[in-house]
């Protein structure tokens, strides 16, 4: 009776529960809609004086300040702006002339594929990394593994996109230079994805392919060492905690060899925290790396933004960093959500 | 079925080298219960774990069932021990419904038939077929220890080490627990040892027993010694008084 009746009561729960992760992320983007609200009205650039340009007359300068709006009570431009936002209108970029929208749909394809690149570096390198260093704890691995990741978090990411440019392409050659692709390859392939490696591979181009992967090879292995450095190191720390646990123990005792009682137990636990610390670093390239992108000149929205905020364009600033900031409840969402399918305790 | 000739357990190098266990001897015959008892850092729960393999680096001899052991067991090893720890909490995988733990150890060995051993060892410890498919966090503590002895004795080991195996639930799980150890190794006719500070358990359960104190054997005695109160050592007899309780004066 107790069973029958506890399935309506488990289905009420697990709908409280998603309810529950619906309305936090709901809030989390209005409070993300009033924070881009006020900085584009905090900061002290005029977006009338950005549109009309300083030699426009008093009268073209009302009626633009009126067309913006910016005439009326500030709730109501919040209301006024949170609509456009939710309608996918995020105001015309003044740099580029172009919806906002549509320049950021230009641009975040290619901080999205060298970010996803830096990632996969970080993530098929730094997990391995941890679990040697964790399951050969002071040992030499270990001992290799702090140092490698210490430089990965110590050495300013724009010297070693400076350094690795000078010893790959300058002296050595082995990867192409700034840019995300050679002139003579530009628009040869038809976007499907944004994503260059994605699409010249879909559509067969294999020359434009090794052309795009010899561009991005040097900027995701830079960002994949940052990626790789914060990987490693949790990956390592959350696996001594979990090899700690007397569960492990009595793995051991039922007869698992070494390997499998860290593989097949305390890796497996250790992995569920691990969701989060790789989406949060997922999240930290995807935002746009800056710096990363200005070295390697490479077109994606962190360069877009720089640009954007160097020219006082605040339409494109703000959408940017909506968008950023979407990316990053987002991909919370889906740690939350990853981790709550893994994890029955938390289910 | 078990021998141990001057055993001894080190953990780290140098000065800040700890000896948990300094020559330690003694023998465990079949279908026999044996009881190593001593305060906190006595070295009982590493000579345990020296026994079943957990602790690889030794001196000295441990022979089970004839053979003498090295660093590493083997499944034939894990086939003849097995062990029950004291934390029901955390020796159970979290994220393992009881189906899988017990089906882990049946699959290392081979032994087939996993779906009636499952059922069976469920029975045997008391455990009805609705516990097969929960997991650790919606057992309480007694059904989880009830888990870990069905864990432990589902590849029908001779040999069963417990590690304080009712020091971390309430009293009332205790005799239980205790009842259910007592009549399990009747029936299997199990060689036990039984690592404990409480000596009112060990005179209740084990055969013979050894007092251990700072790694090393304070008294070997009966457990009819100990429930007539007549130890010889003082150590021993410190530890009987202070396992009476508190007088109020």
């Amino acid at each position: 009776m107790s069973s029958r009746s506890g399935l309506p009561a488990q289905a009420a729960v697990h709908a409280f529960s998603a309810f529950g992760i619906v309305a936090q992320t709901a809030a989390t983007f209005a409070g993300l809609l009033l924070i881009t609200f006020l900085i584009g009205r905090v900061l002290p650039i005029d977006p009338v004086l950005a549109a009309v340009g300083e030699r426009a007359s008093a009268d073209v300068y009302e009626k633009v300040r009126v067309e913006l709006g910016l005439n009326l009570p500030l709730h109501v431009q919040f209301w006024n702006y949170a609509v456009k936002v939710l309608h996918g209108d995020l105001g015309r970029s003044v740099l580029t002339a172009n919806p906002v929208l549509t320049d950021i749909r230009r641009v975040f394809p290619a901080t999205l594929e060298l970010a996803t690149l830096g990632t996969l570096i970080g993530v098929l390198l730094g997990v391995p990394i941890g679990v040697v260093a964790a399951a050969r704890r002071g040992g030499f691995i270990d001992r290799v593994a702090r140092v490698f990741a210490l430089f990965g978090y110590s050495v300013p990411i724009f010297w070693l996109g400076l350094m690795g440019l000078l010893l790959f392409y300058a002296r050595l050659g082995w990867v192409l230079g700034p840019g995300r692709i050679d002139v003579a390859y530009d628009e040869v392939v038809a976007p499907l994805t944004g994503a260059l490696l994605v699409d010249s591979a879909l559509r067969g181009e294999w020359e434009v392919f090794r052309n795009a992967l010899g561009h991005i090879v040097l900027p995701a292995a830079v960002l994949g060492w940052l990626s790789l450095a914060y990987i490693s190191r949790m990956t390592r720390s959350f696996l001594l905690a979990e090899l700690g646990e007397e569960y492990v123990t009595t793995a051991r005792v039922k007869g698992l060899s070494e390997w499998r009682v860290i593989v097949r137990h305390a890796l497996r636990n250790a992995l569920v925290p691990l969701v989060t610390v790789i989406a949060l670093s997922y999240a930290t390239l995807l935002e746009g790396s800056v710096l990363t992108e200005t070295v390697f000149a490479w077109p994606g929205l962190g360069m877009y933004i720089t640009n954007s905020l160097l020219s006082a364009d605040m339409n494109a600033v703000l959408g940017g960093t909506l968008v950023v900031g979407c990316v990053f409840i987002g991909l919370n969402l889906l740690s939350d959500l990853v981790y709550r399918l893994v994890d029955p305790r938390v289910r | 079925m078990i021998e141990v000739e001057n055993l001894r357990v080190r953990f780290g190098r140098g000065k800040g080298a700890v000896e948990a266990v300094r020559g330690l001897s003694f023998a465990v015959k079949e279908r026999e219960t044996f009881g190593l008892v001593g305060e906190s850092g006595s070295g009982k729960s590493t000579v345990l774990r020296a026994l079943c393999g957990l602790v690889r680096d030794f001196e000295g001899t441990i022979r089970v069932a004839s053979e003498a052991q090295r660093r590493t067991r083997t499944d034939e090893f894990h086939r003849l021990v097995q062990m029950v720890f004291q934390d029901p909490f955390g020796s159970l995988h979290p994220r393992h419904t009881v189906d899988r733990i017990l089906g882990e150890p049946i699959a290392i060995q081979r032994l087939g038939n996993a779906d009636l051993r499952i059922a069976r060892a469920l029975f045997e410890v008391g455990l009805g077929p609705s516990f097969r498919f929960r997991y650790p966090h919606q057992l309480s503590g007694g059904q989880r220890q009830r888990v870990s002895i069905a864990r432990a004795l589902i590849v029908e080991p001779r040999i069963l080490l417990l590690d304080e195996p009712t020091s971390a639930l309430d009293v009332s799980v205790q005799a239980e627990i205790l009842n259910l150890l007592m009549r399990l190794r009747r029936e299997r006719a199990l060689t036990t040892i039984l690592v404990s500070h409480n000596l009112a358990v060990v005179g209740h359960l084990c055969d013979r027993l050894l007092v251990m104190n700072a790694g090393r054997a304070v008294e070997e005695m009966t457990a009819e010694d100990l429930r007539t109160g007549a130890p010889r050592e003082e150590y021993t007899q410190a530890l009987l008084r202070a396992s009476e309780g508190y007088r109020r004066l």
